[in-house]
């Protein structure tokens, strides 16, 4: 069997979703630093994105299994600690997807740009935690629908 | 082995540890939903540092242990972490009030460990401090909120900062095990800090009505493990209660 490019796989890796948002793929929350091979080996370096984050393992079995159901025997998930994992890594795709599922994507101001869901820019922090380690919650005070903000770190 | 390197790990995954067991506790009782959420995050944060900083320690250590071995094996005299952390949540302003005081430390210490010369502490503060300012945000619009509230609230944070208060000087000890590692551009001295979390704490403070003591004395004996309060103890007992009775349980 020909090795699969690098290319080939960040393609394979771009069709895996993350557990907890399955709208975006694990490329897309630019945890995935890496893919190598190393001889016969197959090496993906993959961030955490909050260090506590109990998606963490999941995450790196979904990516084996995906690996080896496109015919990949041999692979090694490295966690990299650093440089340490930042929202400026998501993708723009990724941005896009977060949006449209009703996640306010993250922004450098600190709170989301708008509504999700109609796009009001009228909108209030509830609480500065969420559903999962990544998100905050907000509120809309047009439309009155609470959402999820992706945090920005 | 590098017995200051390891005894330096053991304090910082201690710390995180205990104080991440200790918000954990409010899980399910917190007294609404988005609080009970953003304890539970912080817990979580916590628990994951601990897991880096152990890791560490187990590798310098070199003995076979993993970082749940260290975390769940260990009694009381061998923990490492502040007296500040261990002392029991009490309402959800002391718990809050706790956070703050070590949040403020926790900032600073990172920001300084980040410029370590061990690549390996420089990357996990690089990591951790990235939460310890999400924490520092959240601790200190809390505690100045609870301070400039009612009456009621504002007794109870001024109970708080009365009862917590001799447990902040034990953060800025140097001991030989800090000055080592200091002099070697590993870590920070503690006592170099304080002037920086005084800067922190007391503007935050005053705008949440809350009067500082005055008298600095200090407890001390957790970070060296010479003396933890009887609280410890009893919080090992609840957290280490099932990988004591089932050990090398798997799931």
């Amino acid at each position: 069997m020909t090795r699969p490019t690098t290319d080939q796989i960040w393609g394979w890796l771009d069709a895996v979703p993350d557990p907890e948002i399955p709208v975006i793929s694990v490329v897309d929350l630019g945890i995935v630093r890496g893919v190598e091979w190393d001889g016969e080996t197959l090496e993906v370096a993959v961030t955490p994105t909050y260090s506590g984050c109990p998606a963490t393992t999941i995450i790196a079995f979904d990516i084996e299994t995906a690996l080896r159901d496109h015919g990949i025997d041999s692979i090694r998930i490295k966690t990299r600690i650093a440089p340490a994992w930042t929202t400026d890594w998501l993708t723009d795709k990724g941005r896009r997807k977060l949006e449209t599922y009703g996640i306010a994507p993250p922004r450098a101001a600190g709170g989301p740009e708008r509504c999700p869901h109609c796009k009001s820019e009228d909108v209030e922090r509830i609480s500065q935690f969420g559903s999962t380690p990544c998100k905050a919650q907000w509120r809309c005070t047009d439309c009155l629908e609470p959402f999820d903000y992706f945090k920005c770190i | 082995m590098d017995a200051a390197l390891f005894e330096f790990l053991l304090r910082q995954g201690d710390n995180t540890l205990v104080l991440g067991h200790r918000v954990s506790e409010w899980c399910g009782v917190a007294p609404v939903l988005e609080e009970d959420i953003a304890l539970a995050n912080t817990a979580l944060d916590l628990v994951g540092q601990t897991q880096m900083w152990l890791d560490y320690a187990a590798e310098v250590e070199g003995a076979g242990q993993s970082a749940d071995d260290l975390a769940y094996r260990r009694d009381v005299w061998d923990f490492r972490s502040l007296l500040l952390l261990e002392q029991p949540n009490g309402d959800f302003g002391q718990t809050l009030m706790r956070q703050f005081l070590f949040d403020a430390f926790n900032v600073l210490n990172l920001r300084a460990l980040e410029q370590s010369k061990d690549q390996r502490i420089a990357g996990i503060a690089a990591k951790a401090v990235k939460e310890a300012l999400y924490h520092l945000d959240r601790s200190r619009e809390t505690v100045v909120a609870l301070g400039d509230g009612t009456a009621e609230s504002n007794a109870r944070m001024q109970a708080a900062l009365n009862l917590l208060w001799p447990y902040v000087g034990e953060m800025f000890i140097a001991d030989p095990v800090d000055l080592d590692l200091a002099q070697k551009g590993i870590a920070a001295d503690p006592s170099t800090l304080r002037a920086a979390w005084d800067a922190t704490l007391r503007p935050a403070l005053t705008d949440a009505m809350l009067n500082i003591p005055e008298d600095d004395f200090a407890h001390k004996g957790g970070k060296t493990g010479a003396r933890h309060s009887e609280h410890l103890g009893h919080m090992l007992a609840v957290m280490q209660s099932l990988p004591r009775a089932y050990p090398d349980a798997r799931w």
